[in-house]
């Protein structure tokens, strides 16, 4: 039983804005499929007891005082889009994905 | 036929949900110390961790965790021991990381409550809203669609960003299912946002403007066949930009709804906007298959596991809920629920309650405020609060209460100090408004007045006391209005052998 399916894959490189061959989808359909195979092995050793972690260090409570630092510059906040108006990201027409 | 709204609620029961998200007003950002200061130039207030650059890092606002724990609190919340940040992943320009740092399953407050009461047709009823959860993410930056006819997003050519906002701490506050409220749905909704926003104004954590959009109500809402038990298919209303368009938002979706189900058609899981003027809503994206954010925990923040010893030190510095001391101040003022609403509608009661703290009468600073200075307040069309502050108010009605004014003097005083003629001192100095209590200049005008009504002064001699009504009015003219008519006819009285 594969763990993810050919159109699945095809469904997440769809969300991600991936263009990807047919090729390309056979071919990534089967490596994820054997990666997804050794997570479930590790997730055999992962009993109810051991909660989900999302990073390996003991810290928790790390925050920082409301205290404003200068920002960037709009020129340098701008230097690195590959287009920009009216000092603002000039993006491409988005029509068709959302409000 | 089509349906009316009578006619509506005789065959469908609405079930409500109400998302609201508000922004926070800290000095910065969610994640970064970049400002959040209104209306700067587009771009000025960015960084690498709200621009989403590479090797950036973010570390979580410390007063914004605070905030929305005095939310949870104030929703009768539990607040949680242990809570984490998600990424909702999606690609869209509004925000630059092609995610949104939010939380998912591991939000900060779950489960509370908030009553709002609403006139029903058997007298004010309480309405329970129970609050599945209040949730800690980051605002989205701004668009510009450019090219199309409208400003709106289909047919432009290309859209321009400006990330200002694009990481501002906001609180996504999310209700469970609200049923049974029938056809009072659509106030209670309205009753929900305005208490929502005056608990949060008065725990001082947002500006709460929903016409500059520190405050947006996202309002759902199906409808199910009356005694069917069947939950319908709801749709999500945006764009609700005032407290009354929540309450229209819903009154109009429920009458579209049940004219489609009316006539056999479904109705489909969508988000629609509200349109201003018709109070109508128009489609917008199909939800039914848009969805999927791929959430997971956020790798770069660490988990938020607030003390229980803080929660407590928060929970006694919480202020006195706007409901209850909307119930104090119209018991300790005596004030009728009629001009308790009004009152409160013209959010004008802080000013009145400063107003009486500086010694001024309850009923005459409710009088002044709600009177003579709404009323040109409505004519500049400017808010009263900005013509007069309740120092100048509370100054005046204690020169009426000590004799010093008339009330016809007082209200040139306000005229002149709305002029900006100066303090109510320097108008009555200018103006030379003083009241004459000088009882020789008032028998003068007494006497002058007498010679000049001489049958009028015999009737009043004669026992006829209403009579004299004419003589203190010719006295009060005599003297501009700045006699106090209370000694005028007691002198004239007197000096008639009336006493």
């Amino acid at each position: 039983m594969a763990a993810i399916s050919r159109d699945e894959v095809a469904h997440l490189a769809r969300l991600a804005r991936i263009e990807m061959s047919s090729d390309e989808l056979d071919h990534l359909a089967s490596e994820l499929d054997q990666i997804l195979h050794a997570v479930d092995r590790v997730q055999e050793a992962a009993k109810d007891n051991v909660p989900p972690t999302s990073h390996p260090l003991p810290l928790k409570n790390v925050t920082r005082p409301d205290v404003v630092i200068p920002s960037l510059s709009p020129e340098d906040a701008l230097s690195g889009a590959p287009a920009s108006d009216e000092q603002r990201f000039k993006v491409p027409q988005i029509l068709g994905d959302a409000e | 036929m089509a349906l009316k709204y009578d006619d509506v609620v005789e065959k469908y029961e609405p079930t409500l949900g109400l998302e609201v998200h508000v922004e926070l007003n800290t000095n910065t950002k969610m994640f970064c110390g970049c400002s959040t200061e209104f209306g700067a130039e587009p771009n000025t207030q960015t960084c690498p961790v709200c621009l989403g650059l590479p090797g950036s890092l973010p570390v979580v606002n410390e007063v914004a965790i605070e905030s929305a724990i005095k939310i949870g609190l104030a929703l009768n919340c539990s607040i949680a021991p242990f809570s984490r940040f998600a990424r909702k992943n999606y690609f869209y320009p509004d925000m630059p990381k092609d995610y949104q740092i939010s939380q998912y399953d591991e939000p900060i407050c779950v489960n509370g409550f908030l009553d709002v009461e609403i006139d029903t047709d058997e007298g004010v009823k309480t309405f329970r809203v129970e609050i599945e959860r209040v949730h800690m993410e980051e605002d989205t930056g701004k668009s510009l669609h450019v090219g199309g006819a409208t400003g709106r997003i289909h047919g432009a050519e290309y859209s321009l960003l400006d990330y200002n906002r694009a990481g501002i701490p906001l609180m996504e506050i999310v209700t469970k299912m609200v049923p049974g409220t029938g056809k009072y749905a659509p106030q209670v909704a309205r009753a929900y946002v305005t208490e929502l926003r005056d608990i949060l104004r008065s725990l001082g954590v947002s500006d709460v403007k929903m016409e500059q959009g520190s405050l947006r109500c996202d309002a759902n809402v199906s409808l199910s066949p009356m005694g069917s038990g069947i939950l319908g298919t709801r749709s999500e209303t945006k764009n609700v930009n005032s407290l009354r368009s929540v309450e229209r938002a819903i009154h109009g979706e429920m009458i579209r709804q049940a004219n489609l189900l009316q006539n056999g058609e479904r109705i489909i899981q969508e988000t629609r906007h509200f349109l201003e003027e018709s109070g109508e809503t128009r489609p917008g994206r199909s939800k039914e298959t848009a969805e999927d954010y791929r959430y997971f925990q956020e790798p770069d923040l660490v988990p938020v596991a607030p003390d229980a010893s803080w929660i407590e030190e928060i929970r006694s510095t919480l202020p006195e809920r706007p409901s209850v001391r909307r119930k104090r101040l119209q018991a300790e003022w005596a004030v009728p629920d009629k001009e308790m609403t009004a009152m409160i509608n013209a959010e004008l009661l802080d000013t009145v309650e400063a107003t009486v703290k500086l010694g001024a009468d309850p009923t005459k600073a409710r009088t002044w405020w709600l009177g003579e200075i709404s009323r040109v307040a409505n004519e500049k069309e400017v808010e009263a609060t900005s013509l007069m502050n309740p120092d100048q108010v509370a100054e005046i009605i204690l020169l009426v209460a000590s004799g010093e004014l008339t009330d016809k003097l007082a209200r040139q005083v306000v005229e002149g100090v709305i002029n900006g003629e100066g303090t109510p001192r320097e108008v009555i100095e200018k103006r030379g408004l003083k009241v004459v209590s000088d009882d020789s200049a008032l028998m003068a005008a007494i006497e002058g007045a007498i010679a000049s009504q001489p049958e009028t002064a015999d009737r009043v001699r004669g026992g006829n006391i209403p009579a004299a009504g004419a003589l203190i009015g010719a006295v009060m003219k005599a003297t501009g209005g700045q006699a106090d008519a209370a000694r005028v006819r007691e002198l004239l009285l007197k000096h008639l052998g009336q006493e």
